[in-house]
């Protein structure tokens, strides 16, 4: 026996390391079942302890690191390298402007669909308090899409919070430890999140591969969805709140590990390689945050303004459609045909006006046909007929007849 | 392999390293694979932990060593991801072994002999990581094989000079 230990010594030791492991996975493996949002749940008690100690191993040394190269990079971005800030800076305030402008006119609309949700008793969750974190580093393997980020339970984080950028989703915490949290990456391959597309209005579900793509598989083929449409959350699975954005559709092709649906590529909106500042979405309500009702009601006066010099451009500006009567228009007579063509459909087209100075392209210069003499030049230019617009008018071209030009001190006509 | 012989004293000695560079080369390792994806996140694609645990084993050319070895690599750096403990335990215990093994049949401060072995051994590694998540968590996950291969080129090529740091951490036995 002891030679037997002894010969296969190192063969037995590794076999025992390796069962040892086996035996622990598959205890680990025995989790809640696969959830909507995926089988990125937390570990177990004893899992986390030893996940912790792991992360308390490293994580300060990636906040210092982190936090010595943001040091580098400010120092360099906000003393050195100020070049074209105040380029940018125009840039941004019209920017801001334009967006204003943009937000001002969605305005009617954002209150009309306020409105009907109060209607059906629809219960809206808007973001109301979030917690900024840096990415201060990731798992290490391309198999497990991972990132640690500087915040932690201290700072009121707790598992299964949205995490989001200010472009799209971003994945959820997973473990959450007393000053740093693992956050789960939507293209991980165990997690999930429910999405709507945005103009067919079909739900599905977003699942991470292998491969780090990020995939909707539980929808057959259906011609309405096409490339490029926009993705955002459906707020169905609980932790991401409704109409966020998640990215556009890449690609459509047939999945071969699940017919009949199709693997619908998505491509992120927020760019998940990359990450620097993410936002915890630690609270939600059912009303809008106070900042954006402030940022409403300034959209909202906004949206007046505009209405309001709108209208005064309309009063000062000629138009095509002139509501107010000529004045040689006869008293108690109906207005211009070209302000009422839809209430009477029998009324004249509507006719130039009289032109101050005539020339031969004038309108009504041109003699009747009825005075014309076949091969025989026409040299006089015949001044416009003034006609006083009715609206009961006979259609019938009325004869040339020479009417002197009205004088040019004539304020203009509206 | 270039070179197969059991006679040359220098081929069966077997190197130690001081603790401190036994604990925190491997830990560095660890540490370098979680932070250089943030900022460079095509370097994703190396393994530096298992150059370690590679790197440890053949030098030491103890195969429960290099079991071990790769066990406590494999599994911090599972702590750090979000699969199970055990997924890379296993795959580098079991690199760790035969590195070792292997350790003892071939000159490994041959430039070549390190280029093949790093070459192989990453390609090994995902065959065990495919096997384990496959077949041991249930993972539905295919084989891509040109990331693979690509991957191991990578491993090869930084691999290389990676060891030839380590190695003047060596210390004679």
């Amino acid at each position: 026996m002891d030679s037997f230990l002894g010969r296969f010594k190192n063969p037995l030791v590794l076999i025992a390391i390796v069962l040892t492991q086996v035996i622990s996975l598959a205890i680990q493996v025995q989790g809640p079942a696969q959830s909507f949002t995926g089988t990125g749940h937390a570990d177990s008690a004893t899992v986390t302890l030893l996940r912790r100690w792991t992360v308390a191993i490293f994580t300060p040394v990636e906040m210092l690191l982190h936090g010595s190269g943001t040091h580098v990079r400010g120092f360099w971005a906000n003393y050195v390298d100020l070049r074209h800030a105040r380029e940018r800076d125009a840039q941004l305030q019209q920017e801001i402007a334009r967006l204003r402008m943009e937000q001002a006119a969605s305005v009617e609309d954002a209150a009309q669909g306020r409105r009907l949700q109060q209607l059906l008793d629809f219960k809206q969750k808007y973001i109301a308090t979030t917690v900024a974190a840096q990415v201060i580093g990731t798992s290490g393997s391309e198999r497990s899409r991972v990132v640690y980020i500087d915040k932690g339970s201290a700072d009121g984080l707790k598992p299964e919070q949205a995490v989001i950028t200010p472009d799209g989703i971003v994945g959820k915490l997973r473990d959450v430890f007393p000053h740093t949290a693992q956050v789960l990456l939507i293209s991980d391959q165990s997690s999930g999140a429910g999405v709507i597309l945005e103009s067919t209005r079909i739900r599905g579900i977003l699942r991470g591969t292998d491969t780090g793509q990020v995939q909707i598989d539980n929808l057959t083929a259906d011609s309405r969805i096409q490339p490029g449409e926009t993705v955002v959350t459906s707020g169905g699975d609980m932790v991401f709140p409704r109409g966020i954005p998640v990215g556009t559709i890449e690609s459509i092709a047939p999945d071969p590990l699940h017919q009949p649906y199709t693997a619908i590529t998505i491509r992120p909106a927020a760019s998940l390689a990359r990450l620097e500042e993410v936002l915890v979405i630690t609270g939600t309500q059912s009303t809008l945050p106070a900042s954006a009702q402030q940022d409403l009601s300034i959209a909202q006066s906004t949206a007046e303004e505009q209405k309001r010099a709108a209208d005064l451009v309309a009063e000062r500006l000629p138009s095509l459609h002139d509501t107010t009567p000529s004045p040689d228009a006869k008293p108690g007579a109906p207005a211009d045909a070209a302000t009422a063509p839809a209430a009477d459909p029998n009324a004249a087209p509507p006719r130039p006006r009289p032109v101050l100075h005539p020339d031969r392209y004038s309108p009504g210069s041109t003699p009747s046909a009825d005075e014309l003499t076949p091969g025989k030049p026409t040299t006089t230019i015949a001044a416009p007929v003034q006609r006083s617009p009715s609206a009961t008018r006979p259609a019938q071209p009325e004869p040339a007849k020479a009417v002197p030009p009205r004088p040019a001190t004539t304020p203009p006509d509206r | 392999m270039a070179e197969l012989s059991y006679t040359s004293r220098r081929e069966i000695d077997q190197y130690g390293f001081h603790p401190a560079v036994t604990l925190l080369a491997p830990l560095a390792c660890i540490l370098l694979q979680a932070v250089l994806p943030r900022v460079v996140p095509r370097l994703a694609i190396l393994d530096l932990p298992l150059i370690a645990t590679i790197f440890f084993a053949v030098a030491r050319r103890n195969p429960i060593a290099g079991a071990v070895t790769g066990t406590f690599i494999g599994l911090v750096q599972d702590g750090l991801t979000s699969h199970p403990f055990g997924v890379n335990g296993i795959a580098k215990a079991l690199l760790g072994y035969a590195a070792a093994s292997l350790g003892y049949a071939v000159d490994m401060d041959n430039i070549l002999n390190r280029a093949m072995l790093l070459f192989s051994f990453s390609l090994v590694q995902s065959l065990l990581l495919y096997t384990i998540t496959r077949w041991l968590l249930g993972d539905i996950v295919r084989l891509h094989p040109l990331h693979e291969l690509l991957a191991a080129l990578a491993n090869m090529v930084v691999g290389i000079p990676v060891f030839y740091l380590l190695d003047r951490f060596k210390t004679r036995d």
